[in-house]
C-alpha cells in the first residue's frame, strides 16, 4: 500500500469490547510527522483504551495501526521491536519505585536496546536534563514530587529515541500547582518537533500546542479539526458544550498555573 | 535439728547432680554442635531448593497460561495438604525406593523439605508480586521488554523484597520441621540429643540444650534476614510508622 512517508502513525478502524460492552467502535486518525494531536472527550469513552490499542498493550479486536508505514498489528515482527519506537507516558507515572530516577531512564537502554552501561548512563542523564531533573538522578521514585514523577517518566520515554509518544492523561494526576511544570516539559517537546498523541482534559494547553484535536465520544470521533475550528466553530453542539464545560473545569490556560 | 540436716543432704546432692549434668552437656556439646550444622546444612539446602522451585511457581501461577497455572495450584495443594512426616515417610520409604533412588537420609530430607517449602514459598512470593501494580508491568512492555525482561529486571527486584519478612518466617519454620527428620535418621540436632538422652537416662538437661540450639538458630537466621530487609530497603518507602 502507498502511504504517505510524512505521516509515522496511521490508525485505522480501531474496534475493542470488554466483554459486551463496546469501548472502540471503529476509530481512525493519521498523526503526521513533528504533529502533536490531542484527543480529548468524556470519562469512559475509550481514550486510554485506544491509546493502548496503538502500542498493543490492549489488542483491538479489530482494525489496524502503522508505524511509519510499517503495520504494528498482525506483525510478523515482535511486537516489542514496535515498542520501543512508540513512547509512553502514563496517568500514574508507574516509574519502576525501586529504581532511582537515572535508574528509570537508563534500564530500557541497557536492556532492550542492548547499549553499554556508560553510554546508557550519559544518555540518561542527557535526558534527565531536558526535564529539568539532572540534579534528581539519583533519588528514588518515592522520594519525588508527583510532577518530578511525570518528568521522569517523559525522559525514560524519551530515552529510547522514539517515533511517537503517547501521553495518556498526564496531568490528570496531579496537584494543580505541579501541572505546569509537566506541560512545559510536553510543550517543549513539541518545540523541538516530537510527533505526539496525548489524552488530556487541558484545554488550555490543548489549545495552545495542539495541531489538532479529536473529539471522541462513545466510542467514536464525532469531530476532529483545529483548534480554533473545534473552541471557535464546532460541527456540533455536543462539542462545543462538551469543551464549554471542561473548560470551565479544568481551566482556559495553562500558562495561569 | 535432724530435720535441717536431711535437708541438707539433699541440697549437696542437688549440686552434685548440677554439677553432673554440666559435666554431661558439656561433652556432649560437641556431637550436638555437629548436629546443629547438619540442621544448618538441611534448612540451607530446603530453603534454597524451595526459593529456586518457589520462585517460578509464583511468576507462573501469575502469569503463565491456565494448564500450567492449574497445575502449580495442585502441587500447592499436595504438598501444604498433608503432613510433614508423612511427606517423609511417602518419599523416602515410597517414592525414593520405588525408583531404585537409593538416597541418604540427608539428601532425601533436603528434596521433601524443599519441595515442600516451595509449595509455601511460591505462595509468599505470588502474594508479592500481585501487590505490586499492573501498572510495572504495563511500564516495562511499553519501553520494548519481553515478558520475561519485565518479570526478571522490574517485577521481581521489587517483589522479592516485599517478600523477605515472610520468608523469615518460611525460614523459622523449615528450621523447626527439620526436627522431624529425626524419624528418617538424619543426624540432626534432635536425633543426636535422644542418643544421648537415651544413654544417660537423662532427657531434661539434653533436650533444654537442643532447645537452646534451635532458639539460637531462629534468633540468628531472622535477626540477618532483618539486616538484609534493611540493607534492600527502597529509599523514601515508609511502611507503617509508630507514631501514627
Amino acid at each position: 500500500m502507498q502511504r504517505d512517508k510524512d505521516i509515522v502513525l496511521e490508525v485505522e478502524d480501531i474496534h475493542k469490547k470488554y466483554r459486551e460492552e463496546k469501548i472502540l467502535k471503529g476509530v481512525s486518525f493519521k498523526v503526521k510527522k513533528g504533529e502533536t494531536k490531542v484527543i480529548i472527550g468524556p470519562s469512559g469513552t475509550g481514550k486510554s483504551t485506544l491509546l493502548r490499542c496503538i502500542n498493543q498493550l490492549t489488542i483491538p479486536d479489530r482494525g489496524r495501526v502503522w508505524l511509519e508505514g510499517e503495520e504494528v498489528t498482525h506483525t510478523k515482527k515482535s511486537i516489542n521491536q514496535f515498542r520501543q519506537k512508540i513512547g509512553m507516558v502514563f496517568q500514574d507515572f508507574n516509574l519502576f519505585d525501586h529504581l532511582t530516577a537515572l535508574g528509570n531512564v537508563e534500564i530500557g537502554l541497557i536492556k532492550v536496546k542492548g547499549m553499554d552501561k556508560n553510554k546508557a548512563r550519559q544518555k540518561a542523564m542527557e535526558e534527565l536534563r531536558q526535564v529539568g531533573l539532572e540534579n534528581q538522578a539519583y533519588l528514588y521514585p518515592a522520594q519525588l514530587s508527583g510532577g518530578q514523577k511525570q518528568r521522569v517518566s517523559i525522559a525514560r520515554a524519551l530515552a529510547m529515541d522514539p517515533k511517537v509518544i503517547l501521553f495518556d492523561e498526564p496531568t490528570s494526576a496531579l496537584d494543580p500547582e505541579l501541572i505546569g511544570e509537566v506541560l512545559e516539559a510536553i510543550k517543549n517537546l513539541a518545540i523541538q518537533g516530537m510527533t505526539m498523541v496525548l489524552v488530556t482534559h487541558e484545554m488550555g494547553f490543548a489549545r495552545s500546542v495542539a495541531n489538532e484535536i479529536i473529539f471522541i465520544e462513545n466510542g467514536k470521533i464525532l469531530e476532529s479539526g483545529s483548534p480554533y475550528k473545534l473552541f471557535n466553530n464546532p460541527k456540533y453542539e455536543r462539542t462545543r458544550r462538551f469543551l464549554k464545560k471542561i473548560t470551565e473545569l479544568y481551566g482556559e490556560s495553562s500558562e495561569k498555573r | 535439728m535432724f530435720f535441717t540436716f536431711l535437708h541438707l543432704i539433699i541440697l549437696i546432692k542437688r549440686d552434685i547432680i548440677m554439677i553432673e549434668n554440666f559435666l554431661m552437656i558439656y561433652q556432649a556439646l560437641p556431637y550436638l554442635l555437629k548436629g546443629s550444622l547438619i540442621t544448618i546444612g538441611l534448612v540451607g539446602g530446603a530453603l534454597f531448593l524451595g526459593f529456586i522451585v518457589g520462585v517460578p511457581m509464583a511468576v507462573g501461577q501469575v502469569y503463565a497460561n491456565k494448564f500450567i497455572a492449574n497445575s502449580i495450584s495442585f502441587y500447592v495443594w499436595f504438598f501444604r495438604g498433608l503432613p510433614v512426616l508423612v511427606l517423609l515417610f511417602l518419599f523416602y520409604f515410597g517414592l525414593f525406593s520405588l525408583l531404585g533412588l537409593n538416597l541418604p537420609a540427608f539428601t532425601a530430607a533436603i528434596l521433601v523439605l524443599g519441595l515442600r517449602s516451595a509449595a509455601y514459598q511460591s505462595q509468599i512470593f505470588r502474594g508479592s508480586i500481585q501487590s505490586l501494580g499492573e501498572g510495572q508491568m504495563l511500564a516495562a512492555r511499553s519501553l520494548g521488554m519481553s515478558k520475561f525482561q519485565a518479570i526478571w529486571n522490574i517485577i521481581l527486584p521489587q517483589a522479592l523484597r516485599i517478600s523477605i519478612p515472610g520468608w523469615s518466617n518460611e525460614y523459622s519454620i523449615i528450621l523447626k520441621d527439620s526436627a522431624v527428620t529425626y524419624a528418617i535418621g538424619v543426624m540432626e540436632i534432635l536425633t543426636r540429643g535422644n542418643f544421648i538422652a537415651t544413654r544417660t537416662y537423662k532427657p531434661m538437661p539434653v533436650f533444654l540444650t537442643c532447645a537452646l540450639i534451635f532458639l539460637i538458630l531462629t534468633y540468628g537466621g531472622v535477626k540477618v534476614l532483618d539486616l538484609l530487609e534493611k540493607k534492600l530497603r527502597i529509599p523514601g518507602y515508609v511502611f507503617g510508622r509508630r507514631e501514627i
